[in-house]
Order: structure tokens, then C-alpha cells, then sequence
């Protein structure tokens, strides 16, 4: 999954390739204009006016959720290391239960827009909307470079371009698209162009998958034993260790890893504010219900895809899946599966995953960035520096710029990063998620006793110790794929903080309120408590 | 429609803690239907998150430290490895299944009631 991709996919027809890349981005700007004029309010543009179905929303969490990382990441670790890749699929998945059980329905009926809006329910506003603001940018910002990354490198592979230069210009490019996204479609627009992805990830997924299994007789033994073979790790590539845990340093960040994957799901802004736009929370508990069905069944398929690719493609040294770092492989496979290099099948699937795959990039940066654009006109502008006393039309307006100056912000930043490994980036947005977010809904939803300091000391203390040990972890230096290679201060053996960083979060929350003085009212609680379980004075769908 | 005609807060609120919506949330707190929703609420999500999260630390401690059981065949090329793999998958959705038929028997009558009351005496 890192971006070191330098050799050029040979695309058997670029054309075609160019054609539904093209088609994709028509199709979803057209999208894009039809919600502008659409929306007009505020629960309009934040929350798509909370009028999309259980099943609807489904297909966008889904959307949101299945990045490039997961499409052509797993399915290429799995085709690299066998079986540790899909331990990756297992902790992406199971997270989705905590959210089931204990967020998505709670926020949908006391939250309004924002993370923040759920977390300054009983608290003081502008210190507890600060620190979730900070927080949700700085866990979107990680998130939406790897994705800009991953769109710069996959865009240059796939078309077949290696220099730096083009790279910059599809970086810039995908940067351009997601501000229009943003800016004029608001969440209505994010979600149908979210929709339109999961339903063509889905079914090219579902197409690739089958054609796989009908090469094997549909018997998962034989793939596997195929896989094995031609891995040249016999026996060792269907078995937990080749990537992780060959010594106890590497078991423990295995452990560490499979921390932030579970609790890093349900702490996810852009996941978060998903829920806001259905009408009610039995419509967002549907919507959980519809994504672990559909997100469940396609991590199950790549697994088909991983071990397939394995099986049908080169993966030795030297192979454009080694190169790739394992992120052409499904790409290749298709191909392979289409009839191989030069076939007109194998072109035309390749350029339809190729798309595929593209359309996932713009979703899920468009999802990152109104996210971001969200909480900074919401949170900081309209709370945090208008005290509430901002007009819901320069609310609006600072979203419309701060989408601007995020989608600047992550260009910049997109061109310089793309020496970092997009598994780091995405993996770090899990491990603050789950560091600085989840205490502090949890003990906000669960915790009577909480106050505002207790907020604080967790969101700040989760998110500076996250990013602290990564910093002196060997991501950043000591290691030849370090960021920094020649530097060595990494005294944190761990590539991943979670084990650490987590329950540090959990635990400042409960020192930041407890020495903190300040025992709110428990009115105010079971406001919250009545209103999150039953709906009561929940925001409701808008009627146009 | 508007979502908003007056501002957030009073002026100087910000700073404050939020003022109290409605007495009627408080009532409705103390009434044995909510108290029977919190506790209905409660006895499934709790038990099940610490049911599913030691089932997925009993199986990443195994994928460490009990590599020759998880490696143990069970048919062809199939191991024990891949199989509680699966059984991840398998009991992510039987949860998930499960908690949708508690919520909509026993949970979302005792919500619609409660919120059909609040409704009622606030006239929202």
C-alpha cells in the first residue's frame, strides 16, 4: 500500500481507459449541479436534509467507508502476504459493530451537523467545540492525503505515465473536483456521488470475484492452494505471520493495529455525520444494518480478489504488484481474468476496475473534505468565533471557502507527502479517531458525572499522544521506509500508537474531570439521555 | 423551510454551559418507561460489545501467539486460521441481526411512545 509505484501499467487501450475516467467525473458533477439546486438551508447543505432512506444512506456510509486503501489495498497485502492482509478486512469490519450498538442511533438523535454538535451538548461550548473541531480536521486532513496520494499514484500507474509532474496535475486535478463537489453539492450532492460509487465498486467487485471462483470450479481450497504455490511461500502464505509478528515488537503492533481498526471505525467524522442525514434513528440504525451487509460481503470478496490475484498473476520480485506495493493488483487481476494483456476482455476490465477504482478516490475526498468545510464554518466560525450570533447565510458562506482552503490545504500537502505510505496515513486517521473521539463520546453518551474538562483533557490528550508516538515511531525515522531515513530517533518501537494512545485517551478523561471542579447539572444529562434514546426533540427531516 | 431563524444562543451564552431545554425531558427521565427503555437498551449493547470484542482479541492473540493451532488443516488448503477468520464475518452479522429484532421489538415501542408524549405536551 505504499505509493512507491513507478512502473506503468501497459493499458492495452488508454483510450477506453481515458473514456470512463472522463464518464465518471461527468457523471458525478452532473450529480453535483442537480443537488446545488437543491439545497438551501443548512440541515440541506451539512445533512442532505436529512431525507435519505435507511438503505440510501447504507450505500453512502459504504461508499464512504471502502477506500482506495481498502479496494486496491487489502486485496493487494493479501496478494502479497497471504493471509496477515485480511486481518486487516476482520478489524474494518468487526468496528462497525461499535458503531451499531452504541453511536450511530445515540448521535443521529441528539447530534445535529457536526461531531462537535454531539459533544458540546451538555458541556461549555467553545473550549469542547474547539477541541472536537481540531480533532475532526486534523483526523479528515490524514485521511484525505492518503486518498490524494493514492489518487496521484493509481491515476499515473493506470494511465500509464510515471513523471512526478503528471502525478501533480491528477493530484490537482482530483483537488479541483473535490472543492466543486463540496462547495456546490453539499452533503446532498457527497451522498448521491457516494451512492453512485458503492453501487459500481460493488457490482465491478462482484463481476471480478466471479469470474475468479469460475476459474477455480468455485472451490476456495483450490484458489488457496493455488495462491500458495505460485506465492512461493507454500503453506506459510495461508497462515497468520508473514507480515506482522515475526518478533514480539511486531506481535505487539500487530495487537496495536488491531486495537485502532475496532475502535477507530465508530470516532471517524466523515462517518460520524453520515448519520445525520437520514430522518430518524431507526432509519440510521438501518443504515449501519445495510452497511456491514454490504461492506461484510465485499471485504469477503477480496479476499477472492487477493488470493486470486496471487494465483493468476506474477507477484515476484520485480512484478508490477511488488512495485505497487501491492495496489495494482486488482487492476492486473482483472485483467488477467478478462482474457490477459492485449485481449480486448482484459482491456476493457481493466479499464472498468481502473475507473472503479477512481470513482472510490473522488467519493471518499469529497466525503473528507465537506467533513472538514463542515466543522470549521459550524463549529469555529458560527460557536467557537461568532459565539452563535452568525447568520445561517454566512455560516453557509465560510463552509463554501472552507472547503476551499481544505481542498488547497490537501493539495499542497499532497504533493510533498507522496513519499508516505498511504497504510501509515490511513491507519494514523484510525488510531486518532479512536484515541481522541471515541472517549469522549462515550463517556459524553454513557458518563453522567463528565464535564467539560473531562471532554478536553480526552480529545486533546488522545490526539497528542497519538501523533507524539508516531513521531518518534519508526514511520518517521530509523527504518529505510522511513520518512526520514538518515534521522533516528525512534525510540517507539510501535508503528502504530493505539495500544498506547487509546486507553490514554480513555484515561484522560477521566482525570480531566475529575480534578476538574466543575460539576455540570444533571438536568442537562438526562436531556441528553431522553433525547438520544428516544428522539425526542431530534432534529427532523427537512420538507421542501 | 428555514433550519434556523434566531441566533444559536443569547448573547454571552457561548461561554456558558447550554441552558435547560425543557422540564418535560426531565419528567420523562424519571418515568418507568424510560427507565425500562435505558435498561432494555443497556442489557443488549453492553453484554454484546464486550462478547464481540473478546471474541476479536481471543483471535488476534491466537493469530500471535498460538500460530500452530490457528495453522492445524481442517479440509484442503482450508485452516483453522481461516476459518475463525470467517466465523468473524459470520458473527458480526448474526450480532448485528440480532440487535436490529431487540431494538424493533422491544425498543422502538417503548421510544415512539415515550417521544409521542414529549411531542405532545411541547407541541413540537
Amino acid at each position: 500500500m505504499s505509493t512507491a509505484m513507478l512502473i506503468p501499467l501497459v493499458t492495452g487501450n488508454r483510450a477506453l481507459t481515458v473514456g470512463l475516467f472522463l464518464a465518471v467525473v461527468a457523471v458525478t458533477l452532473y450529480i453535483t449541479f442537480w443537488a446545488s439546486r437543491q439545497s438551501k438551508t443548512a440541515a440541506d447543505y451539512y445533512a442532505g436534509g436529512r431525507n435519505f432512506s435507511g438503505f440510501q444512506n447504507g450505500l453512502a456510509v459504504s461508499g464512504d467507508y471502502m477506500s482506495a486503501a481498502s479496494f486496491l489495498g487489502i486485496s493487494g497485502a493479501i496478494a502479497l502476504y497471504g493471509y496477515d492482509g485480511f486481518l486487516y478486512s476482520i478489524g474494518f469490519l468487526v468496528a462497525w459493530l461499535v458503531a451499531l450498538l452504541l453511536i450511530a442511533e445515540l448521535l443521529r438523535n441528539s447530534g445535529r451537523f457536526t461531531m462537535a454538535d454531539q459533544l458540546a451538548y451538555r458541556m461549555r461550548q467553545i473550549p469542547v467545540r474547539s477541541a472536537a473541531a481540531i480533532s475532526t480536521i486534523v483526523v479528515s486532513i490524514f485521511y484525505l492525503l492518503a486518498q490524494m496520494v493514492g489518487a496521484g499514484s493509481l491515476v499515473g500507474l493506470l494511465l500509464g505515465v510515471t513523471s512526478p509532474a503528471v502525478k501533480n496535475v491528477v493530484i490537482v486535478l482530483v483537488g479541483v473536483l473535490m472543492i466543486i463537489y463540496v462547495t456546490f453539492g453539499g452533503m446532498k450532492g457527497t451522498t448521491w456521488v457516494q451512492i453512485v460509487k458503492a453501487v459500481l465498486l460493488m457490482a465491478g467487485t462482484v463481476l471480478i470475484t466471479f469470474l475468479v471462483l469460475v476459474k477455480f470450479g468455485f472451490n476456495l481450497s483450490d484458489l488457496l492452494g493455488a495462491a500458495a504455490e505460485k506465492s512461493g511461500k507454500g503453506e506459510a502464505f495461508l497462515q497468520p505471520g508473514l507480515l506482522y509478528g515475526k518478533d514480539l515488537v511486531g506481535k505487539f503492533d500487530f495487537t496495536s493495529l488491531a486495537l485502532a481498526l475496532v475502535l477507530g471505525t465508530a470516532g471517524l467524522p466523515h462517518i460520524l455525520i453520515r448519520f445525520y442525514t437520514t430522518p430518524t434513528a431507526q432509519a440510521a440504525r438501518k443504515s449501519v444494518l445495510w452497511a456491514i451487509g454490504l461492506i461484510g460481503s465485499f471485504y469477503l470478496m477480496t479476499l477472492v480478489l487477493g488470493f486470486g490475484a496471487a494465483a493468476l498473476v506474477d507477484t515476484g520480485k520485480g512484478s508490477q504488484i511488488q512495485t505497487s506495493a501491492g495496489n495494482a493488483a486488482s487492476p492486473l487481476l482483472a485483467q488477467a481474468v478478462g482474457g490477459g494483456e492485449g485481449t480486448l476482455g482484459g482491456s476493457v476490465l481493466l479499464a472498468l476496475i481502473s475507473a472503479v477504482a477512481f470513482a472510490t478516490i473522488l467519493a471518499v475526498v469529497a466525503g473528507l473534505t465537506l467533513t472538514s468545510a463542515s466543522s470549521v464554518a459550524h463549529d469555529l466560525y458560527a460557536n467557537v468565533f461568532k459565539k452563535g450570533q452568525a447568520s445561517e447565510k454566512s455560516e453557509l458562506r465560510v463552509a463554501r471557502i472552507a472547503a476551499f482552503g481544505i481542498g488547497a490545504v490537501a493539495i499542497l500537502l499532497a504533493i510533498p507527502a507522496q513519499r508516505l505510505n498511504i497504510a501509515f496515513l490511513v491507519a494514523l486517521a484510525f488510531a486518532v479517531a479512536a484515541s481522541a473521539n471515541l472517549p469522549a463520546l462515550l463517556y459524553n453518551l454513557f458518563w453522567k458525572r463528565f464535564n467539560t474538562m473531562g471532554a478536553t483533557f480526552s480529545i486533546y490528550g488522545g490526539l497528542i499522544m497519538a501523533v507524539l508516538l508516531v513521531t518518534f515511531s519508526p514511520v518517521v525515522s530509523g527504518t529505510p521506509t522511513s520518512l526520514f531515513p538518515s534521522a533516528n530517533f525512534d525510540w517507539f518501537p510501535l508503528r502504530n500508537p493505539g495500544l498506547i494512545s487509546i486507553p490514554f485517551g480513555f484515561l484522560c478523561g477521566i482525570i480531566g474531570t475529575l480534578i476538574s471542579k466543575e460539576v455540570h447539572p444533571a438536568e442537562r444529562y438526562d436531556e441528553l439521555a431522553v433525547r438520544a434514546l428516544t428522539g425526542a426533540g431530534a432534529e427532523k427531516a427537512v420538507v421542501h | 423551510m428555514a433550519d434556523r431563524s434566531a441566533p444559536l444562543y443569547e448573547e454571552g451564552e457561548a461561554d456558558r454551559l447550554p441552558s435547560h431545554d425543557h422540564e418535560v425531558y426531565n419528567r420523562i427521565a424519571r418515568e418507568g418507561d424510560f427507565v425500562e427503555l435505558r435498561r432494555k437498551y443497556g442489557a443488549f449493547a453492553f453484554p454484546a460489545t464486550i462478547a464481540f470484542m473478546a471474541w476479536y482479541f481471543l483471535y488476534v492473540i491466537c493469530a500471535n501467539w498460538a500460530r500452530d493451532f490457528m495453522n492445524t488443516k481442517v479440509v484442503g488448503n482450508i485452516n483453522i486460521a481461516l476459518v475463525w477468520g470467517l466465523l468473524q464475518f459470520v458473527s458480526t452479522f448474526a450480532i448485528a441481526y440480532f440487535y436490529a429484532r431487540h431494538a424493533k421489538k422491544s425498543l422502538d415501542p417503548l421510544s415512539s411512545k415515550l417521544r409521542d408524549e414529549f411531542e405532545q405536551e411541547t407541541g413540537r
